[in-house]
């Protein structure tokens, strides 16, 4: 991976979070900070890790499904730009008739590789899509990207337990740990450590990194197995509304709407926000 | 494995001719082996009961498209799901009770509303399951099954039409609900010397079997119902009165044609089935005659309370779902013609 690459990739997690931005002001509701904490994350699948083609139907692609729904705002512009459905769509972004709603739907939006919004579901989806590839011996794999308050969800670990039965190597589930749940903490709420344990007590392979730190991102993804016969997880150690620092680790942001001038300044905000 | 016991009566033998057949799940476990072989995308999700749902069949033939989730209903649901959007067509198999109960909102969120190709099927319906008892008795299923935008649910009336709809079941593409029981039934479809192929069995999804002809009341009836409404149609006749009797294996879509034709030319309705009155068949018909033909409905099924444990048989006089109880809601909504 080079600089330049690595720079591109900071470019888009802007561009992730100043469209994020611009389309919640057309909604006039939207999850910002959900997206903020997961802006490298989707930055560095769409645009480094994802074998990925400009056919968003290519049976042999690498699959994403955002087990955490409401981050769907921060990935249209990603697929619009991937030349996925005509970038004017984001412009009525979850107005009446807009194929893109407030979660995802695989059937109106191409690119979406699964329907999602009840949260706890995403990881059997995923795990049934790495199944169902590697049953036709694809090299396409599933990744799987959850919200850390889900964890919760009792069939998470139904599909931790069977995807390590099943040894679902394709599968890859990424936990963007930002710590923080629509109430408050998570430990606070339903405390979910010692997490790296757990996945490893289901018998998976864990990995960990920064989730804002790009080149650890990119090592990270990069090493994962390519035979493996255990699933893999990566816990991405992320900070809830990254980019905007009133949003950071504010549960006042979860959901939103920043209109005018309010808006313009956000968006001035993150185009200028020193990264680490 | 406890022997399942028949549903049917002597008497129904005795006045119809009715032989006693497989349970309706080992006529499905049966169909899916035989379409496992021609049709590859077929795989098989069950939740550690295929010596229950009868996949038990198919897994000895393909293991490798065989995948025991374990005890873990609403992954074994989204999972099916998982395959299905990976292009496989999935049979995701439990106990009708866990399978819709336990999954709903994975049904609702990874089935239904993207509407993919994902085959439901719930064995052990109703309260004929005998002693396993309440907990294990599914009488919501239908209502819930139904509740789904995007859903087809079948219940299928005798092993011969099991294997029809199997069959029919897989030529659809979409989210189908199919439901199965455990006794032994009664063979409906091969017993008039004309229709001994299972082949040529009359299947097609959202359109009634007509049984018998008669205009003085239409009994409308799925499932082990069926065997019971021309049993009470005969015994009807022996008193003068004619009924006609629809097998409405298809409760969504409903055949509303036919339907609102028994309204029409028979002015009274009876429904039937081995669920709860409410959410299934019979709210289906009341709504659609309510709309087209407003004709006096009365409802022969599980009237808002659980079963027991005990003896088919026993349950079904108990519970109010035999023969006899469909003759006296016949004689009551004749009464209620205008």
């Amino acid at each position: 991976m080079t600089t330049a690459n690595l720079d591109q990739l900071r470019e888009r997690a802007q561009f992730i979070r100043t469209e994020t931005v611009r389309l919640i002001e057309i909604a006039k509701s939207g999850h910002y900070t959900s997206v903020f904490s997961a802006a490298e994350i989707l930055s560095t699948l769409y645009y480094h890790t994802m074998s990925i083609s400009s056919d968003p139907k290519w049976v042999d692609r690498d699959r994403l499904i955002l087990s955490k729904g409401h981050c769907a705002v921060g990935v249209y512009p990603i697929l619009a730009d991937k030349g996925y459905f005509p970038t004017a769509w984001l412009d009525n972004y979850a107005r009446i008739g807009s194929p893109l709603g407030d979660h995802p739907d695989m059937r109106k939006v191409p690119g979406i590789d699964f329907s999602s919004g009840s949260l706890g579901h995403g990881l059997s989806i995923g795990l049934g899509m790495a199944m169902g590839l590697k049953q036709q011996k694809s090299p396409g794999r599933a990744f799987v990207l959850l919200g850390d308050g889900e964890l919760n969800e009792g069939q998470i670990w139904e599909a931790a337990q069977a995807a390590a039965h099943f040894q679902a190597g394709n599968l890859i589930a990424i936990v963007d740990r930002n710590g923080m749940g629509l109430d408050a903490r998570t430990e606070e709420t339903m405390r979910i450590e010692p997490l790296a344990d757990k996945w490893t007590a289901f018998n998976w392979q864990v990995h960990e990194c920064d989730g804002h730190n790009l080149s650890e991102l990119v090592n990270t993804f990069d090493n994962l197995p390519s035979n493996s016969d255990k699933p893999q997880v990566v816990i991405a150690h992320t900070i809830k509304g990254k980019g905007v620092k009133y949003m950071e680790n504010s549960r006042l942001w979860h959901l939103g709407y920043l209109h005018g001038a309010d808006a313009q300044a956000t968006i001035e905000e993150i185009i200028h926000y020193e990264h680490a | 494995m406890t022997t399942a016991k028949s549903t049917q009566t002597k008497s129904t033998e005795q006045a119809l001719g009715l032989k006693e057949g497989p349970a309706t799940r080992d006529a499905f476990g049966e169909a899916l082996r035989e379409l496992g072989r021609t049709n590859a995308k077929i795989v098989v999700v069950d939740g550690d009961v295929s010596n229950s749902t009868r996949t038990e069949y198919f897994a000895k033939d393909f293991p490798e498209r065989f995948f025991n989730m374990g005890i873990a209903e609403s992954n074994l649901v989204s999972v099916a799901s998982g395959l299905a959007a990976a292009g496989k067509t999935p049979v995701a198999a439990s106990f009708a009770v866990f399978l819709l109960c336990n999954a709903y909102d994975q049904i609702r969120m990874g089935v239904a509303f993207p509407k993919l190709d994902v085959k439901l099927v719930g064995s052990h319906s109703g309260i004929s399951i005998g002693e396993d008892g309440p907990s294990q008795m599914a009488i919501e299923d239908l209502a819930l099954a139904t509740s789904f935008p995007n859903f087809t649910v079948i219940v299928p009336a005798d092993a011969p039409s099991t294997k029809a709809a199997t069959r029919a079941m897989f030529e659809y593409e979409g989210p189908v609900y199919l439901r199965t029981g455990r006794p032994k039934t009664a063979i409906i479809y091969a017993n008039d010397g004309t229709n001994g192929s299972t082949e040529e069995i009359p299947f097609e999804i959202g359109k009634a079997n007509q049984l018998r002809e008669g205009n003085a009341v239409t009994i409308i009836a799925c499932g082990i119902m069926v065997a019971m409404a021309l049993e009470a149609a005969h015994t009807l006749s022996q008193n003068g009165i004619e009924a006609r009797v629809l097998d409405m294996h298809t409760i969504k879509p409903l055949d509303n044609e036919a339907v609102e034709r028994a309204a029409r030319e028979t002015g009274a309705i009876v429904t039937a089935e081995e669920h709860l009155i409410t959410g299934g068949l019979g709210d289906a018909v009341a709504r659609l005659v309510a709309m087209r033909q407003p004709v006096p409905i009365q409802f022969v099924g599980v009237n808002d309370t659980y079963a027991e444990s005990g003896e088919a048989q026993a349950l079904l006089k108990k519970y109010g779902l035999t023969a006899s109880n469909i003759v006296d809601a016949a004689k009551q909504v004749i009464a209620r013609k205008s």
